[in-house]
């Protein structure tokens, strides 16, 4: 405990680095996510050779080839020089960002085609359909998934320590090296990787509940400890007949 | 999901002539064709409605009543043929003298005159009844909110269901739901109301309010309305004309006294005997 809490400033430093390497690869593969899943589910067959290409070629490199790719091959052909903390968003985002893709693909998919109907009947144009009935009811698919996924980018930024970015698994290494406590400086991060998990998996359940709570699918009321447990969408408000 | 709200085959896509638009009729199918793979669910049909007509559809089950109101609403691809909405084409729109296949802003423009409620009521989970009804008129029609919000006060009074318009669809019975979706469709204001089978879901008691909520809109509007139902007495209320169809074709038609009285088709007898017996 002691090592620990003389060392707190230190992974703290880590963690915010990491925390931030986390935040930014989350919404690189975000906005990724969206565009490359909807344009997934169009019929224009640019659109989804688009985002098959993309998809795949994403998915089936490994991020940490992708990151030595940004940080040390981009140099070579390239007259950038990108920072390490910028060549690590980039690879994670893009990363990550192909699942999230084929997630959002599956979960506008998943809305009822009657949904869509019923817009058409309404004559609204297609960003309108997608924006007002759509996405809010895929979103609420999406989130348990994308919550997997912040998760496992958040692990993954692991990975920026080795091409030099002060992360907490860099903390724990240098720690490691300079004390010689093996168990205490890798045993201090995983502590603090937990904690930052269970930060994401609060705020993501948040809003899951949110979001099943716009579809009348959450409970009513419900405390924080609620969100310590896994959300049962499916849970109708009121009555049904 | 498809994103293309109406897409188009191949054949219905290729350039047909572009005759006179008929006159005196608000809704006109010119030969239509439309296929389910191998099955031929419209068979080159004919038939017109003319602006304030109500007219009920019958038959039995595949017999293309659905599919007629589908395709009026563009939610399904033509396959031959022409349909005619107010002098315009639906699917198609005129390039010269010729008919080519609709762009999307062509299909919006000719849709804003038809509304349609589904049997299974449609209504977005994702936004209150209130929401509902305005966000159509709202993003298609460009209708201020205060207006639309005023409208679908006085429709949901219509209805009979001006306490639930903060209300979630989730927290409303069927027969309840059935009657925002009624509502939704006239705040678009249409001059066509689809109705396809809109009591079929909804549990024997719940029935009633809804049917008197159209017997209503029937008695006080002059929309035309084509509806699909197996309320026969429904039918004969409100129906100017009833078309009996079998096979993709009308097999007869004629005002409901006569069909429902005096019907002259082996086929008609059998399908309401049929309808009858188990009503």
């Amino acid at each position: 405990m002691e090592f620990f809490l003389n060392r707190f400033p230190l992974y703290l430093d880590g963690a915010l680095i990491t925390l931030l390497m986390t935040v930014l690869g989350s919404a690189v593969a975000f906005v990724l996510a969206m565009v490359i899943g909807i344009l997934g589910t169009l019929r224009n067959p640019v659109a989804r050779a688009v985002a098959t290409v993309y998809t795949e070629a994403f998915r089936g490199v490994a991020a940490l080839i992708l990151l030595f790719w940004f940080a040390y091959a981009v140099p070579q052909i390239t007259p950038y020089q990108l920072s390490p903390m910028f060549a690590g968003v980039l690879a994670l985002g893009l990363n990550v960002g192909a699942y999230g893709a084929e997630v959002v693909r599956a979960a506008i998919n998943a809305v009822p085609r009657a949904q869509t109907e019923a817009t058409i009947a309404l004559n609204m144009s297609w960003a309108r359909r997608m924006w007002l009935v759509v996405l809010p009811q895929a979103w609420a698919q999406m989130l348990p998934t994308f919550g997997n996924l912040i998760i496992e980018l958040m692990k993954a930024s692991a990975i920026v320590s080795l091409i030099g970015v002060a992360d907490l698994t860099q903390v724990a290494e240098e720690q490691r090296s300079s004390s010689g406590e093996t168990v205490l400086a890798f045993g201090s991060a995983l502590v603090m990787y937990f904690v930052i998990a269970q930060v994401l998996i609060f705020g993501m359940r948040l809003l899951e509940r949110r979001a099943n709570r716009r579809l009348g699918r959450a409970p009513a009321g419900g405390g924080l400890l609620d969100l310590l447990r896994p959300p049962t969408p499916g849970t109708k408000v009121g009555a049904a007949k | 999901m498809q994103q293309s709200e109406s897409t188009h085959s191949t054949e219905t896509a290729g350039v047909q002539s572009a005759q006179e638009a008929p006159g005196g009729e608000i809704i006109r199918f010119d030969k239509v064709v439309k296929r389910y793979g191998s099955n031929v669910v419209l068979n080159e049909l004919d038939f017109s409605v003319a602006p304030g007509e109500r007219v009920t559809l019958i038959g039995p089950s595949g017999s293309g009543k659905t599919t007629i109101l589908r395709l009026l609403m563009t939610l399904e691809d033509i396959d031959g043929g022409v349909i005619w909405v107010n002098g315009e084409p639906l699917s198609h729109m005129r390039r010269g003298d010729k008919l080519v296949k609709a762009n999307e802003a062509h299909l919006r423009s000719v849709r804003k005159n038809i509304g349609m409620v589904f049997q299974q009521f449609n209504l977005f989970p994702n936004m209150s009844v209130r929401k509902n009804i305005t966000e159509g008129p709202v993003h298609s029609l460009g209708v201020s909110k205060d207006e639309a919000n005023q409208r679908a006060e006085e429709l949901l009074d219509l209805v009979g269901l001006n306490e639930k318009i903060d209300a979630h669809p989730t927290q409303l019975s069927g027969g309840q739901q059935q009657r925002v979706a009624i509502a939704r469709a006239l705040a678009m204001r249409p001059q066509i109301l689809l109705l396809d089978e809109v009591t079929s879901a909804l549990d024997p008691e719940l029935v009633a309010g809804v049917l008197d909520v159209l017997r209503n809109i029937a008695q006080t509007t002059d929309i035309t309305m084509l509806c699909v139902t197996h309320e026969m007495s429904f039918a004969r209320d409100v129906s100017h004309r009833v078309l009996m169809f079998d096979a993709g074709q009308v097999a007869e038609e004629g005002p409901p006294e006569q069909i429902f009285g005096d019907p002259q088709e082996e086929r008609t007898k059998s399908f309401l005997k049929a309808v009858l017996e188990h009503g």
